[in-house]
């Protein structure tokens, strides 16, 4: 068993006891990753030298007697468009390829408070944009389930080095699923939390309204953790919201008595893997086990939850990247005749398919005649989606269902079909587009594949979510389950 | 609706992106997918649905209008492409 195997209490209990160094742990990291990334491919950069640093500092500080981190000690990976100082920032992209940001983002700042060891930067579709990270510019990332496999994207590194015990924890962020769905994929856990509960200040916008950041571990205990150590106000990001942070360590009390779930139908309709279904089923027997009470819900909109996303998200997304224009940061062309051809080549060279699809379709969509027509009715759909939430949560305390319609697809299989790889992503759009917080835990493997539980709540209701993911966990241990990866 | 490559072309110089003639084809049959796809929203009546732009009330943060320490320039210049006496360096905008 990896040391990163231990929840992080008994981690920090034998670092208390001087059984486990800082130091150990960091080379425990870098040795994993070397033995492993070259199947997996899910670090574009690391930071040997600062985490070895790091280590010995926070070995230091606990030999003296130092106050100890919520963190302390726990090598992490880092999603690629979050930004960290002098670290390299690629986003996965050509674009950036020689970016080395001048600031930590909010969530770096606090992970450093909390005593956490960066790592890496981890390895993502470009700009996150994709669902199976077959859209990196450098290389894609492989589940560590099935090396023929797509790990899900578009936090598909950060998943993957959590699944293969790269490091101990990775942030991710999440758009329309790009937290839960590699989750999923990978057997591993991925909450994103409700919009505005995380600062996005220093995360690399690709659309402003749904963007959040969120952990990926291999257990709901460590979720709270990260999540304790990331979430709060921050007045330097206008979406962050200034609420309250409750101790979400203690909702995790294994009590899920008179819970009230509701099941979407639409979830489990059609197009959804069989499989995937019965397990969804199996682990509604466990709640209602439990003490909870389940029963059928419809979020009657669901249906067009992806072709609202993807007029949203990319009209957002054209918006947010007329900033590379070649000026700044980035690539930049060579011998541009004059400002406009600077501009246009130097996106056409650095941009890669994906994003490319994704900028013209936004800038159709925003173009004088097809406003009306794409995006303000997308906007009013989304009102339509976000009530079907709020109805439900009149009844219900959570929502239950999949996270992905399917385990994990094989790399190149959807490649050359956007339209049915965005369709993956049915079930965690319509969460996105509503903002509530959702998390994917496993539930169980079909074909000796993973299949993610996907649970829904309340706005800012972090707490409920992460008590019944975390007694289920405890009923199930589906969580321990590893792949067989030399 | 049907997206022509003349279109595809007047959307690439709004978005200052220059495609070779094989991805204007490309996304033109593309798009066109996804548009036709999109258009299923257009089964829903939403005459009187006030659009979400945001789920979370937005507020402007305003700071003190006080002068206060920046980056310093080097610092601000580090990953320019192309810099001179402290500036980001262009092509000439004006002829």
């Amino acid at each position: 068993m990896s040391v990163f195997d231990l929840r992080l209490a008994e981690l920090h209990n034998r670092l208390q006891n001087k059984q486990l160094s800082v130091a150990e742990l960091v080379e425990h990291s870098i040795k994993r990753i070397s033995d492993t990334d070259d199947k997996i491919g899910a670090f574009l950069a690391l930071n040997e030298e600062g985490a070895r640093k790091e280590a010995q500092s926070l070995d230091a500080q606990l030999a003296a007697g130092g106050e100890r981190g919520l963190l302390f000690g726990v090598p992490a990976g880092i999603k690629d468009n979050i930004v960290t100082e002098g670290l390299r920032t690629t986003c996965g992209s050509k674009f950036l390829g020689n970016h080395d940001p001048i600031y930590d983002a909010a969530v770096v700042t606090k992970l450093r408070a909390a005593q956490s060891v960066t790592i890496g930067k981890l390895n993502m579709d470009e700009f996150a944009m994709g669902g199976s990270n077959e859209n990196s510019a450098y290389h894609p990332v492989r589940n560590p389930w099935d090396l023929e496999r797509v790990p899900g994207g578009s936090s598909g590194g950060s998943a993957a080095a959590v699944a293969a015990g790269q490091v101990y924890f990775t942030l991710g962020s999440d758009t329309g699923g790009s937290i839960r769905q590699p989750a999923a994929y990978c057997g591993v856990v991925g909450f994103k939390p409700t919009y505005g509960l995380v600062s996005r200040f220093g995360l690399v916008a690709f659309a402003s309204s749904l963007d959040q950041i969120g952990p990926i571990t291999k257990n709901v205990e460590d979720s709270a953790y990260v999540l304790q150590a990331i979430a709060g106000h921050d007045g330097r990001d206008t979406t962050s919201a200034n609420v309250e942070i409750p101790d979400y360590l203690s909702a995790l009390t294994g009590d899920v008595k008179g819970l009230r779930i509701g099941v979407p139908k639409e979830y489990l309709g059609q197009g959804i893997d069989p499989q995937v279904k019965e397990r969804v089923l199996e682990a509604l027997k466990v709640f209602e086990a439990m003490g909870a009470v389940w029963e059928e819900v419809s979020l009657p909109h669901t249906e067009y939850a992806v072709a609202t996303y993807y007029l949203l998200a990319s009209s957002e997304a054209s918006s947010n990247l007329a900033r590379f224009d070649g000026v700044r940061y980035g690539v930049r062309a060579d011998n541009p005749a004059n400002l406009i051809d600077l501009y246009r080549r130097s996106r056409s060279e650095g941009f890669g398919p994906e994003v490319k699809r994704r900028i013209m379709l936004g800038t159709y969509a925003l173009s004088s005649g097809y406003y009306d027509a794409y995006y303000k009715k997308a906007q009013q759909v989304r009102t339509l989606i976000k009530q079907d939430f709020d109805q439900a949560f009149e009844k219900f305390d959570l929502i239950i269902g999949p996270t992905a319609p399917t385990p994990a697809f094989k790399l190149g299989e959807q490649v050359g079909d956007p339209l049915t790889m965005y369709l993956n992503d049915i079930c965690t759009i319509p969460v996105s587009l509503a903002g509530v917080p959702a998390i994917s835990i496993p539930c169980g493997t079909a074909d000796g594949l993973p299949v993610g539980l996907q649970i829904i709540g309340k706005p800012f209701d972090e707490s409920t979510v992460l008590k019944a993911a975390h007694a289920f966990e405890s009923q199930t241990g589906f969580h321990d389950l590893r792949p067989a990866l030399s | 609706m049907s997206i022509t490559i003349k279109e595809v072309e007047h959307v690439a110089n709004l978005a200052r992106l220059e495609l070779s003639d094989a991805e204007k084809e490309q996304f033109a049959g593309q798009l066109n997918a996804i548009l036709k796809y999109a258009e299923k929203l257009n089964q829903l009546n939403t005459d009187g649905i006030e659009p979400t732009s945001h789920v979370l009330p937005l507020a402007n943060v305003m700071r003190e209008d006080v002068v206060k320490p920046s980056w310093p320039i080097e610092k601000v210049l580090l990953n320019a492409p192309e810099e001179e006496d402290g500036q980001f360096k262009v092509p000439a905008v004006l002829e």
